[in-house]
């Protein structure tokens, strides 16, 4: 993939670059803003919010707790240990296996979740330049093979401190 | 990049990527310190469990104590991390790492101590679940059982919540990295490039990571609370001892992360970033809690006055006037007198203040770890069957090398992570430039230019 992007060393000025692509027609899926810090104040970080790692969350909960149930219950009516004249299957004692257990589950899926959703990990070569660890905001689109439009270019080059074309 | 992130950023890396001498003989003392315990360890298993101080009827002693103190101080880190977090106190920035660290480290410290403890280490997989051949399962309705599932469950999660805010981190560390640095941070960052997705996911899994993480942790000091609460030993089987043990561990938590803060400030040169104001916090919630803790023990030795029964009151008069009264008295006045005393004055509530109450803090929560177990266990129902308990040198020093391992492992954290989280800090930042005029203009001008 052939990839334009332009570097900005200030937030504003990454803004009006993703502002200027839309205008240029440019999809909103197609548009990459990377940068070395979130910022909640500008428009550009406020796409891709989803509640999908708070469902998936519950449903690691759910599963964590189901497959406590079953192996306290399971471990218990195959083993029937009396155990301090408590029943064989002895929910109290019970409770505790099984809120760990619910709790890891919504854990452990949280941050397969998140790996999963963000294409983590990932050690293949994508849009990215080193000069965002420098604090500078990188904004870009995949061109095609005529190369990219005016108002692309335009939209671009306007305040950036580099802009740069690379296969990635 | 702003002076200020070009600043943080040095100040922050400087301790990846500059090593001195004294790092070396630091390093060099503690693993000194380490190995003290480790060959006190290796003697122990070659010889046998005899050469502690251990004896019927107080089978369980220092190694229990050194348990339950070091998973108490597991609960400075993360638990105090994401209570700030969820809550969005800006001044947490540039603690929540140093204290995620130390719930991890102390975490796995305490826990290798029910291994240490068992006898025949070697075994202590038959904690775990799994169909063996033997077809014998762990009895879930022990409460040594629930400790393995809720230390199993906070060190996963403590874990994960110290590594995944480090990412972006060790992505940035990798981008000024050369040669085998590079690689190994490109590893530890799993190719973070650092698009809007990702910085929205990984907001959405600290958030729900600090939702989880609150409960367990709570949960996980009640579990070893409850060690000794199922038990019918005197002086044990009390309702207040779940409570009393989150309280008392959070209070051990807050001191050791003020001990360690300071620290890091000092050595690692962090003036700019760990201001007198998180200490001044800092105090002000140790202060709460020595209070908190002084409350507890009120209410449990209040009680078991005045129930007067016999067996509670041989324990109760053990700690109070007789064999372990200095014990006891020492306790009270590095938990509750010191503290209480430094902290309740803003003139004295300073950082040199608060590090003094702190070691007070964790002097007295291990001593109180101890004086629950010990005379209890000492002197149970019936007369003849009393004992003493007098700790031995493997015993000492296997105590001794848990402080040494704990300084270690956070000496050598801090040179492979930057102990301040970089762009939680730089978001800091971000709140203040929007108050400058100019940048407020520039962006309701382009926020009215919206499509």
């Amino acid at each position: 993939m052939t990839a334009m992007y332009a570097l900005f060393d200030r937030p504003e000025a990454a803004q009006r670059a993703y502002t200027g692509l839309k205008r240029a027609g440019v999809a909103t899926r197609d548009i990459t803003v990377i940068s070395g810090e979130p910022f909640e104040a500008f428009e550009f970080s406020h796409r891709d919010h989803s509640m999908i790692l708070f469902r998936l969350a519950l449903l690691g909960g759910i599963v964590g707790f189901a497959s406590a149930v079953l192996l306290v219950r399971g471990t218990e009516l195959a083993w029937p240990l009396v155990t301090g004249g408590m029943p064989i299957v002895a929910w109290w004692p019970n409770l505790v296996i099984i809120f760990e257990m619910t709790m890891l589950g919504a854990i452990v899926t949280t941050v397969i979740s998140l790996l999963a959703t963000s294409g983590l990990p990932s050690f293949r070569r994508s849009m990215y330049d080193p000069a965002v660890s420098d604090g500078k905001i990188l904004v870009g689109v995949p061109v095609a093979a005529g190369g990219a439009s005016d108002a692309i270019k335009e939209a671009l080059s306007t305040g950036a401190i580099a802009v740069k074309t690379a296969d990635f | 990049m702003s002076e200020y992130a070009d600043t943080l950023v040095a100040d922050l890396l400087r301790p990846l990527v500059k090593t001195s001498w004294r790092f070396w003989t630091l390093v060099v003392l503690l693993l000194g310190v380490v190995s003290l315990g480790v060959g006190s360890f290796a003697y122990q298993v070659n010889t046998g469990i005899g050469v502690w101080g251990l004896n019927s009827p107080v089978f369980w002693a220092f190694d229990i104590t050194n348990f339950v103190f070091w998973i108490g101080i597991s609960h400075a880190g993360t638990l105090i991390s994401a209570i700030l977090r969820l809550v969005n106190a800006e001044w947490r920035r540039p603690v929540t790492r140093c204290a995620e660290v130390i719930t991890v480290f102390a975490l796995m410290i305490g826990a290798m101590f029910p291994i240490v403890h068992l006898g025949r280490p070697w075994l202590f997989f038959w904690l775990m679940p799994y169909p063996t051949e033997r077809q014998i399962w762990p009895n879930f309705r022990s409460p040594l059982v629930w400790d393995f599932f809720a230390i199993t469950t906070y060190l996963t999660g403590s874990s994960l919540f110290l590594y995944l805010p480090t990412i972006p981190d060790f992505a940035l560390v990798r981008d000024k990295a050369t040669g085998f640095r590079r690689r190994l941070y490109s590893i530890l960052a799993l190719g973070w490039s650092g698009t809007t997705k990702q910085w929205h996911r990984l907001e959405s899994a600290m958030q729900i990571m600090a939702i989880a993480i609150v409960p367990v942790a709570v949960s996980v000091h009640t579990i070893v609370s409850f060690d000794f609460s199922m038990a019918p030993v005197p002086g044990w089987h009390s309702t207040i001892f779940g409570p009393y043990f989150v309280a008392g561990a959070i209070f051990s938590g807050i001191a050791a992360l003020i001990i360690a803060m300071a620290s890091i400030r000092k050595f690692l040169h962090l003036e700019k970033y760990l201001h007198p104001v998180h200490f001044e916090n800092l105090g002000k919630l140790l202060l709460l809690m020595s209070l908190l803790w002084g409350y507890f023990v009120f209410a449990e030795r209040l009680t078991t006055w005045y129930g007067n029964a016999g067996s509670e009151m041989t324990v109760f008069w053990q700690t109070q006037r007789l064999s372990f009264a200095p014990l006891y008295w020492t306790m009270v006045v590095a938990n509750f007198i010191v503290p209480v005393t430094i902290l309740s004055f803003k003139r004295t509530r300073t950082i040199a203040g608060c590090v003094v109450a702190s070691f007070g803090v964790v002097l007295g929560m291990w001593l109180e770890r101890f004086l629950i177990i010990v005379p209890a266990l000492g002197h149970k129902y019936l007369a003849y069957s009393w004992g003493s308990y007098r700790p031995r040198t493997p015993e000492i020093l296997l105590l001794v090398a848990t402080f040494g391992a704990m300084v270690l492992l956070y000496v050598l954290f801090s040179k492979v992570v930057p102990i301040i989280s970089i762009w939680e800090m730089k978001i800091g930042e971000h709140p203040k430039l929007a108050h400058e005029q100019r940048t407020r203009d520039e962006a309701q001008a382009m926020w009215r230019t919206q499509p």
